[in-house]
């Protein structure tokens, strides 16, 4: 059977239903982190390092916990002593030492904003008034916030054990490089001889922030018995779990953490800045607390992901065949080691088929907040660079952009620069569908530019857990075990549906606690209908078996002969002349075939496809001011099979928008003590509804992905790794010079206008 | 910090709640009326997730004090739909796959209201100036600006081309 006849017999999948949490968010019923109170609960609040780079002298806590109301303080002294056990988090790894030191800091603060104690009180007022009487001595240490300052010999050091990786030889003294990474193959000198052309070019890009509306939140409540529960909003509460049992020495077994609504992550809420604190407190006084961040809390504390320079070296033939290309990547990791620059490293030219390879990335610490995953963390910036690059390439070529790319593309069978041979992979029809889209050859007035770029992201699976559980009047839940963070109880529902042969309406969906579902990694990596959606398919898989089983004991027939149609058991046998037994009547006759039906599996999901996205941005730019207007915005991308297109669409708009702001606008500036100077949506500028045109989607279906049931690829990531580029290739086509630097603020480019129009 | 006792109307219903000098309508809406639909996403008015009207003007409540409500008239998102029945605006929303994550929408469909209560035949540009104030982070506005349209347009009794 090929794809499109598939896809021809499929009957949910590829709709667009409601989605089964929908109602609750439109009527503000839908309970978020901060949403969740508790009898007795106390309010808590966070004391934050006012400097840079300091060590702690000294924490005086006994004025506030003096004070009436304060029901209980803690500070580092009451977590875990930890090792250097490692924990995944999204792309990147760190050590749970530092996720400790990162939530209630240790001997050092190492940004501003770093948490170093914490109360909970009766009341705000308290809480805040206790924070107040918080005494903290400090000696404080010069800082460096920069990347390239912060790698410099002489720089201020943040961790005194921190050994570059990666080097041989290993290194004898410390610095802040954490780690030198490597991606390479062929012969970069060979390939770089064969070059008709060759471009190299510096780029850099700001730390941006997830910019999540909802603040991180949680409700912590210590049990006298030991047995302790956690409601938060999280990418992941198993892993939320097991950060707290670590850093708190308890077992996973005494903590249950139940998902609150999560009001959207991006990577940004795969770790814990929180929990552990809210629990400490609610240990240390047998109350609930709850602990919310302020939008400065977040701004200073949480995420954001790296800034970065990458210095690019590309050559190329006359013909536009890419011979060889280097880069060199340096990713500012924050307070501590792990930005995503491996994940940077391989995605940097995975849309390429290219011979002669080297890379070279840096994951360097410096005293900002520690960052955190980022939608395809690592991606972008380094698209940023190559796509930018290979754009000033066609021009100096004079070749029309897509066709440079086309004639480099990589293809089935391939080999990635990054090692793996690719499978179901359509770089190239979602090339053409760009191409021969008639907003490609749009007329464009004065002032205005159109630029094009690429990107791509790996997608993961990982281990999912799920049940299916068939109700006596005939419809079925399906229980999950991964925060829905954009729609994913509706496309499991969809899968469920399909699986099971009934209609979408019939067919519940949940997310279930850490105590009532199998183990699940976080929601990130793309992940969740791929992997997830697999586990829901084989449970549902696994229910249909049964009712087919029970078909056959009722109809005296082996199970071969019961074939599941259409939502009911048909017998096969032609001496016998059954009718068909639908679900519901199955289910209800249950007791007497075997018990309630119902199916759960856990999986360990292999063979998540890559996605590619080929952007198109047309702008204006006012030649007074600099500032840049998208007009218009289209976005292709390679989807496997869109489960519930809606959400495809809204994943890859989503992005698009994001990738705008980063572009455009967003930026982490600080002053000279090491403050961030714009911790507030009013001066960190994410893109408003005005800021934008409405963004044109196109999922290309071509190329399934066949490890999955329906053919469903990751779509979340790659929508925010191409827009850097294809912005500022369009910025640079208006104004004809080639800005390497985000954002392309109205300031920059104005100057950019105003030295090449001197030089003219 | 002293509390004052303050009457309002909220949603349509006679609501007393005690209120701090100090305290926001948003956190006196949460914490005193469990009215948790209205968020915070910034505290200062920048986000509009926590966006009420007020005798018939959109606000954002983090930027009232509570006792600025006494005596007036509020609506919030937990009074949108009418006897368990969906306004035009929030189907139009679940239609249109308006939301992912849903900490906005509360505040996009409050505002999205006042807006088609002043003008009910606004034009795109007209949608998203008007939610110019409304930060979504998952959308990229697209689909909002859609829902926001059709949602007028069966508000006028137009039939809604899809």
């Amino acid at each position: 059977m090929n794809d499109t006849s598939v896809a021809r017999l499929l009957k949910v999948v590829g709709q667009r239903p409601v989605r089964p949490d929908g109602a609750d968010k439109v009527t503000g019923r839908a309970n978020f982190g901060a949403d969740q109170a508790l009898p007795g609960m106390l309010t808590g609040r966070i004391k934050r390092s006012p400097h840079a780079h300091a060590r702690i002298v000294d924490i005086d806590t006994a004025a506030a916990r003096a004070l009436p109301g304060v029901k209980a303080v803690v500070t580092a002294a009451d977590f875990a002593q930890l090792g250097s056990e490692s924990i995944e988090q999204g792309e990147s790894a760190g050590t749970l030492a530092h996720v400790s030191a990162n939530c209630l800091a240790r001997n050092k603060v190492l940004y501003v904003g770093h948490a170093v104690a914490a109360v909970a009180a009766t009341s705000p007022e308290i809480a805040e008034e206790a924070l107040r009487r918080i005494e903290v001595r400090y000696e404080v240490l010069p800082h460096v916030i920069d990347v390239e300052a912060a790698m410099a010999p002489d720089a201020p050091l943040l961790h005194e054990d921190l050994f570059t990786t990666g080097m041989t030889p290993s290194p004898t003294a410390p610095s802040n490089v954490a780690a030198k990474t490597v991606v390479g193959r062929g012969d970069p000198a060979k390939g770089f001889a064969e070059a008709e052309l060759v471009l190299e070019r510096r780029y850099v890009t700001a730390a941006v922030h997830q910019g999540y509306i909802e603040p991180h939140a949680c409700v912590a409540s210590a049990g006298a018995d030991g047995q302790h529960q956690i409601w938060c909003s999280s990418q992941g509460h198993f892993a939320v779990r097991a950060m707290c049992a670590k850093i708190l020495g308890l077992r996973l077994q005494d903590i249950r953490v139940t998902p609150a609504e999560i009001g959207g992550g991006f990577g940004g809420k795969t770790t814990v800045y929180l929990e552990p604190v809210a629990l400490a407190l609610s240990l240390k006084c047998g109350r609930p607390v709850r602990l919310v961040m302020s939008r400065d809390e977040v701004f200073q504390a949480s995420g954001p992901t790296s800034a970065s320079v990458i210095e690019a070296r590309i050559g190329a033939t006359r013909d536009g065949r890419i011979t060889a290309a280097e880069l060199t990547m340096k990713y500012q990791a924050g307070a501590y080691p792990g930005s995503a620059i491996g994940a940077g490293c391989m995605a940097a030219l995975a849309c390429y088929a290219i011979e002669n390879v080297s890379i070279v990335g840096y994951d360097v610490v410096s005293n900002r907040a520690k960052v955190a995953a980022y939608r395809a963390p690592g991606a972008p910036m380094a698209a940023f660079a190559v796509e930018s690059c290979l754009d000033e390439l066609a021009q100096q070529l004079g070749m029309d952009p897509i066709d440079l790319r086309l004639a480099n593309a990589v293809k089935p069978g391939m080999k990635a620069v990054y090692g793996p041979t690719f499978r179901e992979i359509a770089f190239v029809e979602t090339l053409e569908a760009i191409k021969a889209h008639p907003h490609y050859r749009a007329p464009l007035g004065p002032h205005q530019g159109r630029g094009v770029a690429c990107g791509f992201w790996f997608n993961i699976g990982g281990e999912s857990s799920a049940a299916v559980h068939v109700d006596a009047d005939g419809g079925a839940t399906v229980v999950s075990s991964n925060p829905d963070i954009g729609g994913s109880r509706a496309s499991m529902a969809m899968m469920a549906a399909e699986t099971l042969g009934l209609p979408i309406e019939r067919v519940r969906a949940t997310v279930a606690d850490t105590a009532s579902i199998g183990y699940s990694d976080l929601t990130g990596g793309s992940r969740v209908t791929f992997a997830t959606g697999m586990a829901v398919v084989q449970a549902a898989q696994k229910v249909v078996d049964d009712l087919r089983r029970r078909a056959a004991l009722t109809w005296d027939c082996p199970i071969e002969q019961v074939e599941w149609r259409d939502g009911a058991a048909a017998c096969t046998d032609p001496a016998k002349e059954e009718r068909p037994l639908t679900l519901a009547e199955l289910a209800a006759r249950s007791a007497r075939t075997g018990g309630p039906i119902s199916a759960e599996v856990s999986l360990n999901a292999q063979g998540a496809g890559p996605g590619f996205g080929v952007h198109l941005c047309d702008l204006e730019i006012d030649p007074e001011t600099g500032r840049s207007t998208v007009l218009r915005y289209t976005a292709a991308q390679d989807v496997g099979r869109a489960i519930h297109p809606s959400y495809v669409e809204g994943q890859i708009q989503g992005g698009v928008a994001q990738g705008v702001g980063w572009a455009l606008n967003e930026a982490y500036l600080y002053d000279a003590s090491g403050t961030l100077e714009n911790p507030g949506f009013l001066d960190y500028r994410m893109p408003v509804a005005s800021d934008l045109p409405m963004i044109e989607t196109i999922l290309i279906e071509t190329a399934p992905n066949k490890r999955h049931p329906f053919g469903a690829k990751g779509v979340g990531e790659v929508p925010i790794v191409p827009p850097l580029a294809a912005v500022a290739n369009a910025v640079s086509r208006v104004i004809g010079v080639r800005l390497t630097e985000l954002p392309l603020s109205p300031p920059r480019v104005l100057e950019a206008i105003d030295t090449s129009s001197t030089k003219a | 910090m002293s509390k004052l006792r303050i009457t309002a109307w909220i949603n349509g219903e006679p609501a007393e709640f005690l209120g701090g000098t100090r305290q926001s309508l948003l956190d006196a809406l949460r914490d005193e009326l469990h009215l948790t639909g209205s968020k915070e996403g910034c505290g200062t008015g920048d986000c509009g997730a926590c966006s009420i009207v007020v005798d018939g003007r959109l606000v954002c409540a983090c930027l009232m004090l509570a006792p600025e409500a006494q005596g007036r008239r509020i609506e919030t998102i937990e009074g949108m739909a009418v006897d368990g029945a969906m306004h035009p605006l929030q189907r139009q929303f679940l239609e249109h796959a308006a939301l992912q994550c849903g900490f906005c929408t509360p505040g996009l469909l409050v505002a999205a209201k006042a807006l088609l209560d002043r003008n009910p035949d606004p034009t795109e540009s007209e949608v998203r100036y008007w939610l110019a104030g409304n930060l979504c982070r998952c959308t990229g506005y697209d689909k909002v600006v859609r829902a926001v349209m059709d949602a007028a347009a069966e508000l006028r009794g137009t039939e809604v081309a899809r």
